[in-house]
């Protein structure tokens, strides 16, 4: 065995004991904020596992995607609402672990028998390196490109979701003394999307504030 | 629809086959070729040789990152005093020079103290993943045409998803603190560098349309040909400074320093930290921003390139351009004008930060997302455009 070989070997070896254990852990850990930190170590272990397969674009992609976006965006959320509580104890929670254990249990061993029944065309097919990045621009504009334009019109329609949710209706005039309140902040005056239009349609100039509770 | 982005696509790689043959560069000195030659004319197998010499570049760069932090500290120093018309660190060593070693060690003698009630797991790592990243980005920096860690063809992109790491660990210190202003630190430069490197990453898009290759040696080498006439500053002015701006974001230099907003925030994140701990923040911050100016030198200013083409200089005195000499002084301008291109950007960053005040977080993010990244977009659209009608000058 050569160097090389054996270093990739050793490599392959922790790399799939880290996303193994690392997502054992995502899932069994009762703290989610240590759940969401070893996801995002669960992502860099295949990341890891992507570059011994000479897909280094994929590899940076998926640390870019992944740990750099989706696992920041899950932190951020489990922050923002991160309260100290003790959740209501749920009856009959040891029958629910049993029963979800199972299920998995199931699955992993549906798992083992496709992985070991399958015949793998081994050794695959020559790794392309660095060529690699034309050949998925190739085929992300000619073949595969109504599902890339498809998932691009989905975030998209996910994007518009996310704005529509999150505008706030805010105060247009101060209370106290009625006159128009802009500070320049984000809370600036805007027209609710989500609000009863049934109304007066001039209801905003009249009203003192706007509801605040659609 | 399919046979048009084929044709396309055709023409893309015919042009990216002309550039790598019609382009006549200095071949540049390689080491690591001389260096394995002369492991093996001792006797020893390729891949022994090829072993001892993995571990010497990094050693290099790792002792060049931190030397170059010194260096940046005393700078800021410097620069923060003449500003504010001061002196600034005078006795140790000419001219304070060795003021960063003492600020040093000052760090690695304190009392490292992990408060009562944080998180001491998360509270340790948290650091360790905002250094290793930077450090690591340093793979794919060039100081000539063999002269870096390794030309790996993804190069920029790898910096690009690296950097998006960093605020994992930011968001795990600003956690495992256990304090609410480490919390809004560690928030706010996740969402600080989330929203800013979108437009980074359309700025680099459109240099990388540019030069057909994702690696940073090929991007200088696009830049090579007319001395300083073909930098692409020139050509993507705009993209220029979207990028820095960017960088500046990303580094958390000082209209940006949102997240250790000292009125607001106390330190930010770093509030708890002491000691060693603090000072790896202190080192990934100063690394970040040498290695944001690295890279700025290399996808704008032409790298490792002198103003005027090296060819021609070496042209004119009859050398032939691969003698061993000729090899030597060419490299070492190379990494000099490397070095030289940072530091500049580097001043202009420090004086930046001692001249304009910091932002708002609603001015901060109102400027990435409905200023800087339109910008960046239509920027993107021009060079394609620009790139199809003239494409001698843009992605010849």
């Amino acid at each position: 065995m050569t160097i090389a070989s054996s270093t990739q070997f050793i490599c392959f070896i922790a790399l799939s004991a880290a996303v193994a254990i690392g997502a054992l852990g995502v899932v069994l850990l009762p703290n989610i904020v240590y759940s969401a930190f070893l996801l995002g170590g669960v992502f860099l272990s295949v990341a890891g596992l992507y570059l011994l397969l000479n897909a280094s674009f994929v590899a940076a992609a998926q640390v870019l995607v992944y740990v750099g976006a989706v696992n920041v965006l899950i932190l951020f959320a489990i922050m923002l609402v991160n309260k100290k509580e003790n959740l209501a104890a749920i009856p009959g929670l040891a029958l629910r672990r049993v029963l979800s254990g199972a299920v998995c249990a199931g699955l992993f061993a549906l798992l083992l028998r496709v992985a070991f029944t399958t015949p793998w065309a081994t050794p695959g097919p020559e790794p392309l390196g660095d060529e690699a990045t034309i050949r998925i621009g190739e085929h992300l504009f000619s073949d595969y490109l109504l599902p890339f334009e498809l998932a691009s019109v989905l975030l998209l329609m996910a994007m518009i979701g996310a704005i529509v949710l999150a505008r706030r209706d805010v105060f247009t005039t101060d209370i106290a003394t009625g006159e128009p309140a802009d500070q320049g902040l984000i809370e600036k005056s805007r027209t609710p999307l989500l609000l009863d239009q049934t109304g007066p349609a001039n209801a905003g100039l009249q009203a003192p504030l706007l509801e605040t509770n659609p | 629809m399919v046979t048009v982005t084929a044709g396309l696509q055709a023409s893309l790689l015919a042009t990216t086959t002309a550039a790598t043959t019609a382009g006549v560069v200095a071949p540049g000195l390689d080491l690591e070729a001389s260096f394995t030659d002369l492991l093996q004319g001792l006797g020893l197998s390729p891949g022994a040789a090829h072993l001892l010499w993995l571990p010497l570049p990094m050693l290099l760069v790792l002792v060049a990152a931190v030397v170059g932090v010194l260096v940046n500290v005393w700078l800021e120093r410097k620069i923060s005093a003449a500003v504010q018309q001061r002196i600034g660190p005078e006795y140790a060593g000419a001219l304070g020079i060795l003021q960063p070693m003492a600020d040093g060690l000052k760090l690695l003698f304190k009392e490292d103290i992990i408060p009562a009630r944080a998180d001491g797991l998360l509270f340790t790592l948290g650091p360790v993943l905002v250094l290793v990243p930077v450090i690591l980005s340093w793979l794919v920096v060039p100081f000539g045409q063999h002269l870096l860690i390794s030309n790996v063809g993804v190069g920029i992109f790898l910096w690009i998803s690296l950097s998006s790491i960093q605020p994992i660990g930011l968001l795990m210190a600003g956690y495992a603190s256990n304090n609410k202003y480490s919390l809004l630190g560690g928030l706010r430069a996740a969402a600080q560098s989330i929203s800013y490197e979108i437009p980074l990453a359309l700025a680099v898009l459109a240099v990388v349309m540019m030069s057909n290759s994702l690696s940073t040696v090929d991007i200088v080498n696009q830049q090579t040909g007319a001395g300083i006439l073909s930098w692409n500053i020139w050509r993507q002015p705009v993209g220029f400074v979207i990028f820095w701006i960017c960088a500046l974001a990303e580094c958390e230099r000082l209209p940006f320093d949102l997240p250790e907003a000292e009125e607001e925030l106390v330190a930010g994140y770093q509030t708890e930290y002491s000691g060693m701990k603090f000072a790896l923040f202190y080192l990934g911050s100063y690394i970040n921003l040498v290695l944001s100016a690295l890279l700025v030198a290399v996808l704008y200013l032409g790298g490792w390139g002198f103003p005027l083409p090296v060819e021609w200089i070496v042209g004119l005195t009859g050398q032939p351009i691969d003698a061993p000499l000729v090899q030597v002084i060419t490299a070492t301008t190379g990494i000099v004008m490397t070095v030289l291109k940072a530091y500049l950007l580097v001043f202009f960053a420090i004086l930046l930060r001692w001249t304009v005040p910091r932002v708002r977080i609603d001015q901060l993010l109102d400027l990435g997302w409905k200023f800087l990244l339109p910008i960046a977009l239509v920027n993107l659209l021009v060079t394609a455009g620009l790139k199809l009608a003239f494409p001698a000058f843009f992605g010849g």
